[in-house]
C-alpha cells in the first residue's frame, strides 16, 4: 500500500514537472495558430479560438523567412559535413598515429577549451574583414570547420579501435589515409553520428556570431532573422511565435529522431577523466 | 609498444592535422592571442577610417574598465546568473534525475525526453516566447501565479525582478542537460551499496544523504562547472528580451558589454580589454574546479 | 561521400559571389529602416520605368538596428551605394569617411530635378553640413511636439496648449488632479533621449562644450531644463515606463491613461489607423512649450546620402534627385506619413489642409540641431540611461548629470586627442 501511495506521488510530480516544462513550448504552438491579437488578451489564452495559418502564410510570403530557412540549413549541413570531417581525421591521427608532440598537442588542445569563443570575436571580425568574408556564408563556416570537442570526442572513439586491425592494414602496403577511410570510419559511424547531430543543432542555433558576421537580412540565420523581427514587430506576438516554431522544430524534430547518440555525445562530453 | 613510429606515419600525421589544426589556429587561437594585443590599443571606429589613427595606450583600457561603473555592474550581474543560476540548474536537475531513475518510475524514457527538450531548443527562440510569457498582464506566468494569489509581478521591467526572471529561464532551458549527466552519475553508484544499506534498516533521506551525496559530488562539481561557465557567456536572452541589457542594466551582461562597446560603437580596443577579463574570470572559476577536484580525490 | 563533398565545395563557391546582375541593369542598392523602408518599395517602379537601364533593390532595416548596421557594413566594407541616414548619424559616417560629399552634384544638378538648398528648412538643411560639406540630401523631416487629448485638456479648462514650461506644468497638475493616482498626463518614455535634449536645448545649454569636447550636462543651462523633466516623473505628471513596458500606446491613449504625448509626425497616420472612430476629433497636435515662450524641438529626420564605395553614384544621384521631387515627396508622405523635406511639396493640399500638420509646419521654423559630434549616438545613449536613474530614484539630478558629464568626458576623448594632434599639425611652422 505504502508503495503505492509512493508510486502515486512520484508520478504526479513527474507529470508536473513535465507539464511545467513542456508549457512554454506548447504555448508556443498554440500561439502561432491564433488569429492576430488574441494572443494579447487578459488572462491569456491557452489554445486558439480558430487555428490560422495566417501567422506562417506572413512569415514565408511578406516576411521571406523561406531565405533564412534555407541559410540555416545550407549553413548547418555544410558545418557538419566539413567539421566531421576534419575532426574525425584528427581525432584519428591523436588515437592512433604516432608523431612527435602528439600528447603534448593535445594537451594544449584540451587546455585551450577552457577559453570561450567570445574572446576571439573582435580580432576574428577583423580578420575576416580583410579577407572579405564579411557577410558571406564562409564567414560563419569558418568559425566552425573544426572544433576541439569534436576532434576529443572522435579521439576517445577511435581508442578503442583495435592496434591489430591497423597493423594488418600497414602489413598489407594500405595508405594511411586509406586505412582511415576504409576501416577506421565504419567502425566509428556511432560517433560521427553522435558528432554530426551535436554539430548540426549547436550550428543551427548559434546566434551571437552570425549576427556579428552576417549583415544582409538576406544572409541571415533564423536565429538572427528571429532576433531582428522580435524588435521590430514586438506587438505581433501571434508572428513571433510562429517564427520561433520555425527555428525550433527542425533542431526538436532531429533531437526526437536521434535522441540515442545525442545523449550518448553529451555523457561521452562530460566524462572527461 | 610505444614508438615513435615511421616517417611515413608522421607525415600522414600532419596530413590528418592540418585541416582541422589549421582551422583552430587561424580562426581561433591566433584571435584569441590578438585580442591581448587589441586590448592595449585605442582602436575604433576613427581607426578603422584610418590607422593611423590608433594609439598604443599600455593597461589604460584596463583602468577604465575598472573604474567603469557598467562594467562592475555586468560582472556582478553576470556573476550572479552563474552563481546562483548554477547550483539553482543543478538542484533542479538533481531533483528530475532522482525522480526519473527512481525504482518505482515508469515511462522513464518518455519523461527524460520531455525535461531534456528545451535544452535542444533555440535560444533565441525560447528567449522570444518567454519574453510573452514574462509580460505583466498577457503573460501566462502571471496568470498562472493569479491562480495562487500571487500579485502581477513585471518580470522584464522592474530592475528587481527582471534578472531572476532571467535565471528562471535559464534553470528551465539548461536543467535537462545537467540532469542527464546527473542520471550518468547515478547509474555508476554499486546497487549492492544500497542493498546493505536497506538491509540495516536505513530509509531514503539517509541512504540519499550517506551513500547518492558523496558518490556524485564529483559528479556535481563536473555539472556545476560546466554549467556556470556556460552561464559566464549569456548574451542572447538579455540581447533578445530587455534590448541592451535593461531595465536600468539590471540585465547587462559581460559579454553583452563586450558586444555593445565592440560591435555598436566599435570601441574595439576598450571591447578586447572587456574579452580578456572575462577569459581571465572563466580561467579562475575553472582552475578552482580542478583544486577543489584534487581535494575530493584525497 | 566524396560526391556530396564536391558538390557542396561547389555550392559553396558559388554561394560566396553573390549580387551579379544577370540581365545587364545596373541594379542600385538602396538601404531603407523601418516603415520608410516598408513604402518606399512603392515608388520604385516609377523611377524604373523613368530610368529602364536601372532597378532598384531596397533593403529593408528595423530602426533598432539600423545604425548598428550602417557601422558593420562600413567595417565589413559591405556599404550599400545609398541609404537613408538619420542626420544625427551624418557627423559620424563623415567623420570615418563613409559618405561621398555632394557639393559638386548639387551644383550640377538642373531642372527637371533640380536639388535647391532653399527648397529645405534651413535648420534640417544645416545637420548635413559638416565642416562646410553637404553629406546627404534631406528626405523627409522630423520633429517631435506634442499630441493631446483635447477633451481632457478642455475637462482640466484648457482650449488649447499653453506656450510656456510653467503654464504647461500647471496645465499637467490640473489634468492629473482629474485623472486620479492611476493615470497620467503625459507619457515620456524613460528610453528615450529626445526629450531631455530638447528641453535642454530650448533652455539655450548647448550640451557639449570645448567644440564638443566636454560634456556640458551639469551646467546650469541643462540642469534647469533636466530638472523641470524629472519633476514630471517625480510628482506623477508621468509613468516611470520605458517603450519596453508600453510597446502600444495607442491603447492607453484612447483609454485617457495619459493626455499628451512627445512624438513625430508619422503618428498621425497611426493615430488615425490604431484610435477607434470615436476618438478621431479628439486628439490635436501643438508645437511644443519653451521656457519664455513657444521653444525649439530637435531637427530631426533624414536624409539620403551616398557612400564612398559605391560605383554607382551617378546613378545614386538620380534616384535621389527622384526622391527629392515635389511629386515624390507628396506621394511619400501619403505612403508614409513622414513629412516632406521639399517645402515645396507642403502647398499640396494633401498637406496644407490638414489640421494636425499645422502645428509641424511651425515648429519646423524653429528646430535645432544636436552637436554635430560622431560620438553622438553614443552620448545619446548616455543621456537617457542616467537619466533613468534619476527618474527611478537610484540617484540625485546632480549625481546623474555628473556621471553623465563623466562618461561623455571619456566618450569624447579620443576626439580631444584627434582634434588637439590636428590643431598643433596646422601650428607647425
Amino acid at each position: 500500500m505504502k508503495r503505492t501511495v509512493s508510486s502515486v506521488l512520484l508520478h504526479a510530480v513527474l507529470l508536473l514537472l513535465a507539464v511545467a516544462t513542456a508549457a512554454p513550448l506548447v504555448w508556443m504552438v498554440s500561439a502561432s495558430l491564433m488569429p492576430q491579437g488574441q494572443a494579447n488578451t487578459e488572462p491569456p489564452p491557452f489554445f486558439p479560438s480558430a487555428v490560422t495559418w495566417d501567422n506562417y502564410r506572413e512569415l514565408f510570403d511578406r516576411l521571406d523567412l523561406g531565405r533564412q530557412l534555407f541559410n540555416s540549413f545550407f549553413i548547418a549541413t555544410s558545418i557538419t559535413l566539413i567539421s566531421t570531417l576534419f575532426n574525425s581525421m584528427a581525432g584519428y591521427a591523436f588515437a592512433r598515429l604516432r608523431f612527435p608532440g602528439r600528447d603534448r598537442i593535445f594537451a594544449i588542445l584540451l587546455a585551450a577549451m577552457v577559453i570561450p569563443s567570445q574572446v576571439s570575436m573582435l580580432p576574428l571580425f577583423l580578420l575576416l574583414k580583410n579577407l572579405g568574408l564579411i557577410n558571406t556564408y564562409w564567414g560563419v563556416i569558418v568559425t566552425g570547420m573544426a572544433t576541439i570537442l569534436g576532434i576529443f570526442l572522435m579521439r576517445q572513439y577511435a581508442l578503442s579501435v583495435p592496434e591489430e586491425l591497423l597493423d594488418a592494414a600497414r602489413m598489407d602496403g594500405a595508405s594511411e589515409w586509406r586505412i582511415y577511410w576504409s576501416v577506421v570510419l565504419p567502425l566509428c559511424r556511432p560517433v560521427l553520428v553522435t558528432l554530426a547531430v551535436l554539430t548540426f543543432l549547436t550550428t543551427w542555433n548559434d546566434f551571437m556570431w552570425p549576427l556579428i558576421v552576417l549583415t544582409d537580412e538576406s544572409r541571415y540565420t533564423l536565429p538572427v532573422a528571429l532576433a531582428n523581427l522580435s524588435g521590430e514587430h514586438v506587438q505581433d506576438t501571434e508572428l513571433m511565435m510562429a517564427g520561433a516554431v520555425v527555428t525550433v522544430f527542425p533542431v526538436l524534430l532531429l533531437f526526437l529522431a536521434l535522441q540515442r547518440q545525442y545523449i550518448a555525445g553529451i555523457m561521452m562530453g562530460g566524462v572527461k577523466e | 609498444m610505444k614508438g615513435a613510429g615511421t616517417r611515413a606515419e608522421a607525415r600522414a600525421a600532419f596530413l590528418f592535422l592540418a585541416p582541422a589544426l589549421g582551422a583552430i589556429g587561424l580562426f581561433f587561437m591566433v584571435p584569441v592571442a590578438a585580442v591581448l594585443l587589441l586590448s592595449f590599443t585605442d582602436f575604433d571606429i576613427y581607426g578603422l577610417a584610418d590607422s593611423g589613427n590608433t594609439r598604443f595606450m599600455g593597461l589604460a583600457n584596463y583602468l577604465t574598465l575598472l573604474r567603469s561603473d557598467l562594467f562592475w555592474e555586468a560582472l556582478g550581474n553576470t556573476l550572479i546568473y552563474a552563481l546562483v543560476g548554477g547550483p539553482l540548474t543543478v538542484a533542479m536537475a538533481l531533483a528530475a534525475a532522482l525522480l526519473v531513475d527512481s525504482r518505482l518510475a515508469r515511462f522513464k524514457g518518455l519523461f527524460r525526453t520531455i525535461y531534456f527538450a528545451p535544452v535542444v531548443t533555440t535560444l533565441v527562440a525560447v528567449a522570444v516566447v518567454w519574453r510573452y510569457l514574462y509580460h505583466p498582464r498577457f503573460g501566462l506566468l502571471n496568470s498562472v501565479l493569479g491562480w495562487v494569489g500571487i500579485g502581477p509581478i513585471d518580470w522584464l521591467g522592474d530592475p528587481r525582478w527582471a534578472l531572476p526572471a532571467m535565471i528562471l529561464l535559464a534553470v528551465w532551458k539548461n536543467f535537462g542537460y545537467a540532469m542527464i549527466l546527473i542520471i550518468g552519475g547515478l547509474q555508476t553508484i554499486p546497487p549492492q551499496l544500497y542493498e546493505s544499506a536497506r538491509i540495516d534498516g536505513a530509509g531514503w533521506w539517509r541512504e540519499f544523504r550517506h551513500i547518492t551525496l558523496p558518490m556524485l559530488s564529483p559528479t556535481f562539481l563536473l555539472v556545476g562547472v560546466i554549467t556556470a561557465v556556460g552561464y559566464f557567456q549569456i548574451f542572447a536572452e538579455p540581447y533578445v528580451m530587455t534590448r541592451g541589457g535593461g531595465p536600468l542594466n539590471a540585465t547587462l551582461s559581460v559579454v553583452l558589454f563586450m558586444y555593445k562597446e565592440g560591435f555598436r560603437w566599435w570601441n574595439m580596443g576598450f571591447a578586447a580589454a572587456v574579452a580578456f577579463v572575462l577569459f581571465l574570470v572563466i580561467l579562475a572559476f575553472t582552475a578552482l574546479h580542478f583544486w577543489l577536484q584534487r581535494g575530493n580525490r584525497e | 561521400m566524396p560526391k556530396v563533398l564536391g558538390l557542396l565545395l561547389l555550392a559553396l563557391t558559388l554561394a560566396g559571389c553573390g549580387g551579379r546582375d544577370g540581365d545587364g541593369r545596373v541594379t542600385l542598392e538602396l538601404w531603407a529602416f523601418g516603415r520608410e523602408g516598408e513604402v518606399v518599395q512603392e515608388l520604385m517602379p516609377e523611377f524604373e520605368r523613368l530610368h529602364p537601364d536601372l532597378r532598384v533593390r531596397v533593403q529593408q532595416v528595423p530602426w533598432t538596428a539600423a545604425h548598428e548596421k550602417l557601422l558593420t557594413a562600413f567595417v565589413g566594407e559591405a556599404t550599400p551605394d545609398l541609404a537613408q541616414v538619420g542626420n544625427t548619424w551624418i557627423p559620424e559616417l563623415a567623420a570615418i569617411g563613409a559618405l561621398e560629399p555632394l557639393d559638386a552634384r548639387i551644383a550640377g544638378s538642373s531642372a527637371p530635378s533640380k536639388i535647391a538648398t532653399n527648397d529645405h528648412f534651413p535648420g534640417i538643411w544645416d545637420t548635413n553640413v559638416i565642416d562646410g560639406e553637404v553629406y546627404g540630401i534631406p528626405w523627409y523631416v522630423d520633429t517631435r511636439l506634442i499630441f493631446y487629448r483635447r477633451d481632457l485638456l478642455a475637462e482640466a479648462g484648457y482650449t488649447e496648449l499653453p506656450r510656456t514650461w510653467a503654464e504647461w506644468r500647471r496645465m499637467m497638475e490640473a489634468i492629473k488632479a482629474r485623472s486620479g493616482p492611476k493615470r497620467f498626463a503625459i507619457f515620456l518614455p524613460t528610453d528615450e533621449w529626445q526629450q531631455p535634449v530638447a528641453l535642454g536645448l530650448q533652455n539655450g545649454s548647448p550640451l557639449l562644450s570645448d567644440g564638443g569636447g566636454r560634456g556640458a550636462f551639469s551646467e546650469p543651462a541643462f540642469r534647469e531644463a533636466f530638472d523641470f523633466y524629472l519633476g514630471l516623473y517625480r510628482d506623477g505628471l508621468a509613468p516611470a515606463a520605458g517603450n519596453n513596458q508600453i510597446a502600444n500606446v495607442y491603447q492607453p491613449f484612447a483609454a485617457g491613461d495619459f493626455a499628451l504625448y512627445i512624438t513625430g509626425p508619422w503618428n498621425i497616420g497611426e493615430f488615425r489607423r490604431r484610435l477607434p472612430p470615436e476618438m478621431q476629433d479628439r486628439w490635436m497636435t501643438a508645437p511644443l512649450p519653451g521656457p519664455e515662450g513657444p521653444g525649439v524641438a530637435l531637427a530631426g529626420g533624414a536624409s539620403l546620402s551616398i557612400f564612398q564605395r559605391s560605383e554607382k553614384k551617378d546613378a545614386a544621384w538620380k534616384l535621389i534627385e527622384y526622391l527629392s521631387a515635389p511629386e515624390q515627396q507628396i506621394r511619400f508622405y501619403e505612403l508614409s506619413g513622414d513629412l516632406p523635406a521639399n517645402r515645396h511639396a507642403w502647398n499640396d493640399p494633401s498637406l496644407a489642409n490638414d489640421p494636425p500638420l499645422r502645428a509641424f509646419w511651425e515648429q519646423l521654423q524653429r528646430v535645432a540641431p544636436t552637436p554635430k559630434v560622431p560620438e553622438w549616438e553614443q552620448i545619446a545613449t548616455k543621456v537617457y540611461e542616467h537619466a533613468e536613474t534619476a527618474i527611478r530614484g537610484r540617484a540625485t539630478s546632480e549625481q546623474a548629470l555628473a556621471a553623465l558629464d563623466r562618461d561623455v568626458d571619456r566618450i569624447l576623448e579620443k576626439r580631444r586627442f584627434l582634434l588637439s594632434r590636428r590643431a598643433e599639425g596646422r601650428a607647425e611652422p
